[in-house]
């Protein structure tokens, strides 16, 4: 990133192009229609297979957004914007995956008549 | 003060910088806000295990295949698609320099972006008239705590389009209201990335279970 008097308003951030929008555009309609269309048709027979493809197709779609709309590069910021995005991405993994795989276990544990209580003092 | 002056164990002068740097107005805006949405992915990131965790608790109550409806879900989320791709045309008119340009984009936007929040609105009233209201069972409190939160940014979203259009009107495209346009730029592809989230976990993997 050059120097900050020289950059002014737009902060090292690549210009804009028409171009780079309408992939985006064109993308992300491709990305959200085959999933909406896998799952309104029901065209793969497993409702796992759809889940897991649908979900590719949001992360897939989700990276698009942030190269082509919120023009995302490592190098915008000197960096930091980069490292703000994986520290907040590390935090949701850990967010997620920790609520529902804690709650999950919870859940089942605590259904009633799991545990034989009868021995109990 | 402008330089301390200090000695290293071989004798060797060694001078620090102290004054402050030059900060050109806004110079740092783009970041902070970067991190102001990034605290605002988290509030979502939140709502969103919520989902996870409470989403299949019915209380013997309506499910996602009862009430939701896919076709109208596939034309909000081309609203919000438009939406994001008007705004960026309104950052390239704004590159230019064009200020009517960018208004009238900005206005189509704010049209797409209504459009959205009406069909929202209109899905609500639905489920709520047929009795799916956020009081009937864990998932639909979640449910409309998660996608309630996002149209509510997205209205924000509307009112500052709305802000920003009357700031060029009263003062042109001038640095000041560019920055504000390009944050208010990433606010808005920002919500749009959070809706693909939404309609991805909530309305096609709902219609799946």
């Amino acid at each position: 990133m050059s120097g900050h008097a020289e950059t002014g308003h737009d902060n090292g951030h690549a210009p804009v192009t028409l171009k780079g929008y309408l992939t985006g555009f064109i993308l992300s309609v491709v990305l959200t229609a085959i999933p909406f269309w896998l799952v309104m048709t029901g065209a793969l027979e497993s409702k796992q297979a759809t889940a897991i493809a649908i979900m590719a197709f949001a992360a897939v779609q989700v990276v698009v957004h942030m190269i082509y709309f919120l023009h995302m590069h490592p190098k915008a910021e000197g960096g930091w914007s980069i490292t703000a995005l994986l520290f907040t991405l590390i935090l949701v993994v850990i967010v997620l995956s920790g609520s529902l795989w804690v709650m999950f276990h919870l859940n089942t544990n605590m259904m009633p008549g799991m545990h034989d209580m009868s021995g109990m003092p | 003060m402008a330089t301390n002056l200090q000695t290293t164990a071989g004798g060797t002068p060694v001078f620090y910088d102290l004054d402050e740097h030059d900060h050109p107005e806004g110079g740092s805006t783009m970041l902070g806000f970067w991190i102001y949405l990034m605290s605002d992915c988290l509030i979502f990131a939140i709502l969103f295990a919520v989902y996870g965790v409470l989403g299949a608790s019915y209380a013997a109550g309506p499910a996602p295949k009862d009430l939701f409806d896919l076709p109208l879900v596939a034309v909000n989320t081309a609203m919000l698609l438009m939406s994001s791709i008007t705004y960026g045309f309104a950052m390239l008119e704004m590159q230019r320099g064009r200020a009517g340009a960018v208004q009238a984009w900005l206005a189509v936007t704010g049209l797409f972006g209504l459009a959205f929040i009406g069909i929202e609105l209109y899905e609500f009233a639905h489920m709520i008239h047929e009795g799916a209201t956020p009081q009937r069972s864990a998932f639909l409190s979640s449910f409309f705590t998660l996608v309630g939160t996002h149209g509510l940014h997205v209205t924000f979203g509307i009112i500052w389009l709305v802000t920003l259009m009357v700031q060029v009107a009263r003062h042109g495209l001038i640095a000041a209201n560019q920055r504000r346009l390009m944050c208010l730029s990433m606010f808005w592809h920002f919500l749009d990335v959070i809706w693909i989230g939404v309609f991805t976990f909530v309305y096609l993997m709902g219609m799946l279970r």
